[in-house]
């Protein structure tokens, strides 16, 4: 049974900027399906005294004091830039949004 | 960019038929010395992408670690808010697509906030408090900087490219929500300034931030809807972004306010959306529609782990909390004997920490308040700067009114003196020694110059003789002006009765 539509599909890789084909469309709509379905099968595995695991290491409170550590180079932090200009990242122009 | 024009309603009409409802999200920056995630150092100004390292710029495999200090200033305001402190909390990956955040996801928090549900009363000009109910505060990372070239001067659209600074990019910040504020009604604009005001006076009364207004580490986000009676359902509300100074909040609120009522009074839906607010003509403009939170497809950060502050840390920082502006202005009042009218000026000309470090530095209070609030308030006015940043300090203010107490000058002697100092002369002592400004104390001078007074006006001098005293004020004015006012006056006219009844 399909519970995600291909709206849903489209929806979603637009906002993770993924430019999908229309089969693409269709084909992704199946295979999410039967990701979703599966697990949906944990959820319903899943009691509430299993507690939800956001973090595989029982670890808490991993602090860094707050001490300056050296800035990379000016030159190294633009090497990677597709373009820059007066010591910053150059892109292109963003339109409306915010 | 939309120009047609907008549709207002007049403000008071406006709140009579309609129920104002607030929310304001305000961010601000921590005085940290280094980023939220990593270390590199945090300076206001620096040259462009100067302060990054691989955690800044969202470069692969770089992993991030918690600035303990940046969450002990959390929990400070938390605490300082009435908020509960979160026994464990996580951070969540806030994912949008925007040039100014390198990673594609903002470091936040979303179920987890490290405070919550607590209050801020706040007080306003009148002296009327009203409360404020917290949400929450949670911690996240700012966003570099967009500079837009080309287009039509530097605005967003019709920009043809973008210059993009990360060294904002990772630098902490607290973001504190509000539940919906109701029962605002005609006073919403008064009390969302009030409201960010006195938040601004907490940060900086914690010292978790310099606070300043005008350099963005305070930003507020306003939220506002109408509604027909208080009974009725929460309305639409827009959510008008990076409102920056104190007097744009109030502004803000009372033009969406208008904007609002003319479109329910037109029959129209207020559409659910940010919009930006224009300081130069006093608008707000439609921005994006606004995302749902599941937009941004928050999900648990996996390389960060909890942070569960131990409650024996949250009670010693509890147990150091600073007193709060509220209640130092109290009694700060009450120690200094100023009217409640004083009280307001000096509060509302941020001259309090500045008048305290008079008085500590051996000023009367009323000595303090007379220069800060007079002849410095009105040069720092000039030369549009804040009173710490004219070049006298609060010593030597105390200082000049010592002389002034112990009658070694006067007023008017006092002013030139605080002009050399301003000069850079040196300290008040110093520039009334250089400049010769003590009052002359010494009766020789003064009767030499009252026997010349009197002999170049005889009538005057005769007049006096046979016992009127009227024209007393000619020969003293003539003798303040022969010692350059450095004669003590009342001392001047007791010499001229003296001299003329002989």
């Amino acid at each position: 049974m399909s519970t995600i539509s291909r709206d849903e599909v489209a929806r979603v890789a637009a906002l993770a900027r993924i430019d999908l084909r229309p089969d693409e469309l269709d084909r992704l709509a199946g295979e999410l399906d039967v990701i979703v379905d599966s697990v949906a099968q944990v959820s319903a595995v899943a009691t509430p005294d299993v507690p939800a695991t956001s973090h595989p290491l029982p670890m808490t409170n991993v602090y860094r004091e707050d001490v300056p550590v050296p800035a990379l180079p000016v030159a190294d932090v633009l090497a990677a830039a597709p373009d820059a200009q007066d010591g910053r990242f150059a892109v292109p122009q963003i339109l409306g949004e915010e | 960019m939309s120009t047609r024009t907008v549709d207002l309603v007049d403000y008071d009409d406006a709140v009579r038929r309609y129920d104002p409802v607030l929310g304001i999200e305000v961010h601000v920056e921590l005085g940290t010395v280094t980023k939220m995630f990593c270390g590199a150092e945090v300076e206001f100004g620096g040259e462009p992408n100067t302060q990054v390292t691989p955690v800044s710029l969202g470069l692969p495999g770089a992993l991030p670690v918690v600035n303990r200090t940046a969450v002990e200033s959390a929990i400070k305001i938390g605490l300082a808010l009435n908020c509960s402190i979160a026994e464990s909390c996580r951070f969540a990956r806030k994912n949008y697509f925007y040039p100014d955040n390198p990673k594609n996801f903002q470091t936040s928090q979303y179920d987890e906030p490290i405070a919550f549900d607590g209050y801020l009363d706040v007080e306003l000009e009148d002296g009327t408090v009203f409360r404020v109910e917290i949400e929450r505060a949670h911690m996240e990372e700012d966003a570099g900087k967009n500079t837009h070239v080309g287009g039509a001067g530097g605005r967003i659209s019709g920009a043809e490219y973008s210059l993009v600074d990360y060294n904002r990019a990772g630098i902490p910040l607290v973001e504190i929500v509000t539940r919906p504020i109701e029962g605002v009604g005609e006073r919403a604009p008064e009390i969302a300034r009030a409201y960010v005001k006195t938040l601004r006076d907490i940060f900086r009364a914690l010292d978790v931030s310099e606070a300043r207004m005008e350099r963005g580490n305070v930003r507020a986000d306003v939220n506002l809807s109408l509604r027909a009676t208080p009974e009725s359902p929460l309305g639409t509300r827009t959510e008008t972004k990076n409102v920056n100074s104190f007097r744009s909040v109030e502004r803000a609120v009372r033009y969406e306010v208008s904007r609002q009522a003319a479109l329910l009074d037109a029959g129209d839906a207020v559409v659910q959306e940010t919009r930006h607010w224009h300081e130069d003509r006093g608008v707000t403009s439609s921005g994006r529609v606004k995302s749902d939170a599941e937009d941004y497809r928050y999900f648990p950060e996996p390389d960060l782990v909890p942070v569960a502050p131990a409650r024996s840390w949250v009670e010693s920082l509890r147990a150091a909390q600073p007193e709060l502006p509220v209640e130092r202005r109290r009694r700060l009042q009450g120690e200094w004997g100023y009217a409640d009218a004083e009280m307001r000026d000096v509060v509302n000309a941020d001259a309090i920490d500045i008048i305290e470090a008079t008085v500590a530095a051996g000023s009367s209070p009323a000595g303090a308040r007379k220069w800060w609030m007079g002849e410095l308030a009105r040069r720092a006015k000039s030369a549009e700067v804040e009173l710490a940043e004219l070049p006298v300090t609060p010593g030597q203010v105390a200082q000049l009114q010592g002389l002034v107490d112990s009658g070694r000058i006067n007023d008017k002697l006092a002013r030139q003196a605080l002009e050399g100092v301003l000069a850079g002369e040196g300290d008040p002592e110093q520039v009334v020694v250089a400049r010769g400004l003590e009052v002359v104390s010494d009766d020789g001078p003064l009767l030499e110059a009252i026997d010349a007074a009197l002999a170049a006006q005889p009538d005057i001098a005769e007049k006096i003789r046979s016992g009127n005293l009227g024209p007393v004020g000619a020969i003293i004015g003539a003798v303040m002006k022969a010692t350059r006012g450095q004669a003590d006056a009342g001392r001047v006219r007791e010499l001229v009765i003296e001299r003329t009844s002989a």
